[in-house]
């Protein structure tokens, strides 16, 4: 079916506007109108700790001093709530801007970091071994327009996670100011050569170049984002959707591998997180883009469910994941695992992780998900 | 193989190139002091040199007492918050040791050895926590770096820092541990595709017992926990303990072919060729020494093929420590490296995972390229604003263009060009070709004026061609 037919479709049924928001050259029906933010909670999120089942005794039995108090939770429904650390999450909860996907994982987990993550990164199963993000496969599907300073950017992380594989067609950058001071001096060569490393090189020259032109960026918020090195990550990123250069930004937060003293480690994470992604919200608002983007954590595994003997817990398995934006029906999504059907120890998963994906693809980019994920995945109901 | 090509000379441009290859950053008096003598004797010198520790001492704390796992426990939140402190401290120095040493060795291909084994033999200092056992796993693989390698395989899973990165501190019969098993086959001998999940388990099982004697921190076989049945890996049957697994993956053909494939990839060409890897692989698994294939590599006429030339992306220490060596300087301020190399990606002693750095074209993204030629031009360029003196009325103070002013040494641009014969023409050229692996994509002058050299320099740093080796 022809796209723009699709778009009449859609747009009738939700009884939007047809003329949607199209940007300067971007055609109409393209999925690149609409903006993906990943964060990477980088090491491992406990998310038994995050998103909270304060009515199930065993959780306070496998948790004897990592429990967060019944008192302190943060009730959000059918036995559910969150970490107090995430208060400032509340308001978009109430509002319905907030999704919380439980149980989120895979078939056979890997309980490695640099495995798992490239499972996630990659889209793959665990016995799947593939080279690219699944983003590149998305972009191979419907090549973003040139007028985007990049397919995806990193900001602030030194490898390109979801986006790897991208080649030339996605950034890394610490910062706007310092990309732009750097990249005057870039001047690219049209040279031809058979040696793969220099055409490599000449590549990305080429593409900071092209970036450079495009990332001039204006600082068009009012509000203040956080002095960390997170908020200005975020504020990077915001300045970069606002302004529609790039259809998909990826920032990280971490570590969230809290083997040990989880306690105070993790309250201060997701405060972090908590307050960078209401900024975000507030910003993106600020400049009619809220509606035009999607935030989505994402995490290379949970953490086991019992503590451990060091204040802490280890590697696990299946984990919450928050998705925010302007067009996101919120709510609780999935099933919290069983906290007494443990395998090994660890949660078992009742969301498999290309469903988050799917619901992206499908849903929000209206890409058909199977050839980028090799299988079907249903989508799941958030936006 | 003697052939007459053996006793030709070596001549300039191969001799450039091995130096490339081998060492760190290449100054034109190493290249006179080759270009005369034939490949064999070039190759054997370079290797001669080689030595098995480093010439600067190892850091004061080194030899300080072992602290067990359990007296760290037992500390005072405030002397574990010391303690704590004092390891990062010790972290950043062996990081800053490791530099000091690249720096002023006369003998690159040592540590370029040494690193190489450390981005095999993978192990973290993020894991594995002790300073200590990095080091000493430092000084292990340097020990053996042109060495017998299985002396090196065997040397490398008892040494403490690679028992506990890879979680062989708790495998006991029962409950054996995959991951060290896992690694060993998958990345350390084989390569993915050469074993089965099955081999994993049962080689588990082999080296159950295998930890590390918490009080002294030294590796120590328990016989209680270790599990006495048959196994059966690779397809032999016996009651095989972890020594006798490391033989058996010896004695698979495939261990040299993938040792092979990394050397070839480390000092070549990224892409593997396949039946010189085969040849290489024959001498190395006779007698398994490391001197001994490396030599033969070197001596190869595929090393020096043209189509090999400037394939190799220069990694973050081939590029600042290579950089500083040719220039013949360094900051003032040392300390600055490691975090140097860390912004580029290489986090020595912290490799990301036990793959290591995967190298090659995931060196070079936006972010990095920006901060590779931000760090080059820096060094070899400032602007200093002076007021000119005489200058007219009016007139903007011009700026000066002088190296950065942290150096510890400014250029020695005479030093530079010492062995480079006299003339513009010449010159340039000469200068051109020890900076430059092949030609650069930006054309530099063809002249160059001795009051010119540093923006010369400056102009072949910052070309794409000298991100390559």
């Amino acid at each position: 079916m022809q796209r723009r037919t699709l778009l009449k479709l859609l747009a009738t049924s939700l009884s939007l506007p047809l003329a949607y928001r199209l940007g300067a050259t971007e055609e109409s029906g393209s999925p690149w109108k609409r903006k993906l933010l990943l964060v990477e909670l980088k090491g491992g999120n406990d998310g038994l700790n995050t998103v909270i089942p304060y009515e199930d005794s065993t959780y306070y039995q496998l948790r004897p001093e990592l429990a967060i108090p019944r008192g302190e939770v943060l009730h959000l429904r059918d036995g559910v709530g969150l970490h107090p650390a995430l208060a400032p999450l509340l308001p978009l909860w109430t509002s319905g801007g907030l999704a919380v996907v439980q149980g989120v994982g895979y078939p056979a987990p890997n309980l490695s970091h640099f495995r798992s993550i490239e499972i996630w990164e990659t889209g793959s199963a665990a016995d799947e071994y593939r080279e690219e993000g699944w983003l590149v496969r998305a972009f191979d599907k419907d090549p973003p327009s040139h007028h985007f300073a990049a397919e995806g950017i990193v900001v602030d992380g030194r490898e390109l996670g979801p986006l790897v594989g991208g080649g030339s067609r996605v950034l890394t950058l610490k910062d706007l100011d310092r990309f732009e001071k750097q990249a005057k001096h870039v001047e690219s060569s049209e040279v031809k050569t058979d040696n793969p490393s220099l055409a490599h090189i000449l590549a990305v020259e080429a593409a900071i170049e092209h970036a450079a032109d495009e990332l001039s960026l204006p600082d068009p918020f009012s509000v203040t984002f956080p002095s960390t090195a997170f908020g200005k990550a975020l504020h990077t990123a915001c300045r970069i959707l606002a302004a529609d250069k790039c259809p998909v930004v990826v920032v990280s937060l971490g570590s969230f591998d809290t083997h040990t003293r989880q306690a105070q480690t993790h309250e201060r994470l997701l405060a972090q997180l908590a307050e960078g992604l209401n900024v975000v919200h507030q910003a993106l608002s600020e400049a009619g883009q809220w509606d035009n983007t999607l935030v989505s954590t994402y995490s290379e595994f949970g953490r086991r469910p019992a503590q451990n003997r060091s204040g802490g817990t280890d590697h696990g398995t299946a984990a919450p994941h928050l998705v925010l934006g302007g067009k996101v029906k919120g709510g609780l999504f999935g099933t919290h695992p069983d906290l007494k059907d443990l395998s090994d120890g660890n949660l078992k998963f009742t969301t498999d992780y290309r469903q988050l994906y799917a619901t992206i693809l499908e849903r929000w980019w209206n890409i058909r998900s199977a050839g980028v994920l090799g299988d079907n995945f249903e989508p799941l109901g958030f936006v | 193989m003697a052939t007459g090509e053996d006793q030709k000379k070596l001549g300039p441009s191969d001799a450039r190139h091995l130096l490339r290859r081998v060492g760190l950053g290449i100054r034109s008096d190493q290249v006179a002091a080759l270009e005369l003598v034939s490949r064999a004797d070039a190759v054997s010198k370079i290797l001669g040199e080689c030595h098995t520790s480093t010439i600067l001492p190892q850091p004061d704390w080194a030899e300080a007492p072992f602290i067990p796992p359990a007296d760290i426990k037992a500390m005072s939140d405030a002397d574990k918050r010391t303690f704590q402190q004092q390891r990062r401290q010790q972290g950043m120095d062996l990081r800053g040791w490791w530099v000091a040493e690249m720096l002023s060795t006369p003998s690159p291909l040592t540590e370029k050895m040494t690193l190489f084994w450390h981005n095999h033999f993978t192990s973290s200092l993020q894991k594995v926590k002790s300073p200590q056992f990095m080091l000493r796993q430092n000084q292990l693989l340097r020990r053996l770096a042109l060495g017998n390698f299985r002396d090196l395989l065997h040397g490398i899973s008892r040494d403490p820092a690679m028992v506990v990165y890879l979680d062989n501190v708790s495998n006991r019969r029962g409950e054996p541990n995959e991951n060290f098993a896992r690694e060993l086959m998958e990345l350390f001998t084989l390569g993915e595709g050469h074993y089965t999940e099955e081999d994993v388990r049962e080689a588990a099982r082999a080296f159950t017992g295998w930890g590390l004697n918490r009080q002294t921190g030294t590796f120590e076989f328990h016989p209680r926990l270790h599990d006495e049945g048959i196994k059966t890996i690779l397809g032999q049957k016996g009651a095989w303990n972890g020594d006798d697994v490391l033989d058996i993956l010896l004695k698979s053909p495939q261990t040299a072919i993938h040792i092979c494939s990394r050397l070839w990839q480390a000092f070549v060409d990224p892409r593997v060729e396949a039946g010189v890897v085969a040849d290489l692989a024959a001498t190395f698994r006779t007698g398994w020494s490391i001197r001994d294939v490396l030599y033969q590599l070197f001596t190869s006429d595929h090393f020096y093929h043209p189509a090999h030339r400037a394939v190799i992306i220069k990694s973050p220490v081939d590029l600042v420590v290579g950089t500083l060596r040719t220039l013949g300087t360094a900051p003032r301020d040392r300390r600055i490296l490691p975090f140097t190399l860390r912004g580029l990606g290489q986090d020595l002693m912290a490799p990301p995972n036990v793959k290591g750095w995967p190298g090659g074209t995931s060196w070079i993204t936006s972010q990095t390229l920006l901060s590779r030629q931000q760090f080059l031009r820096r060094l070899v360029l400032t602007q200093e604003l002076t007021a000119s003196a005489g200058g007219k009325d009016g007139e903007e103070p011009r700026p000066r263009r002088v190296a950065d002013p942290t150096l510890a040494e400014p250029l020695d641009v005479n030093a530079l060009c010492k062995h480079v014969p006299d003339g513009d023409r010449a010159r340039a050229r000469a200068l051109g070709e020890l900076l430059l692996a092949t030609d650069p994509v930006r054309p530099l002058p063809e002249q160059l004026d001795p009051e010119e050299v540093l923006s010369f320099v400056d102009a072949a740093l910052q070309d794409p061609v000298y991100q390559l080796l």
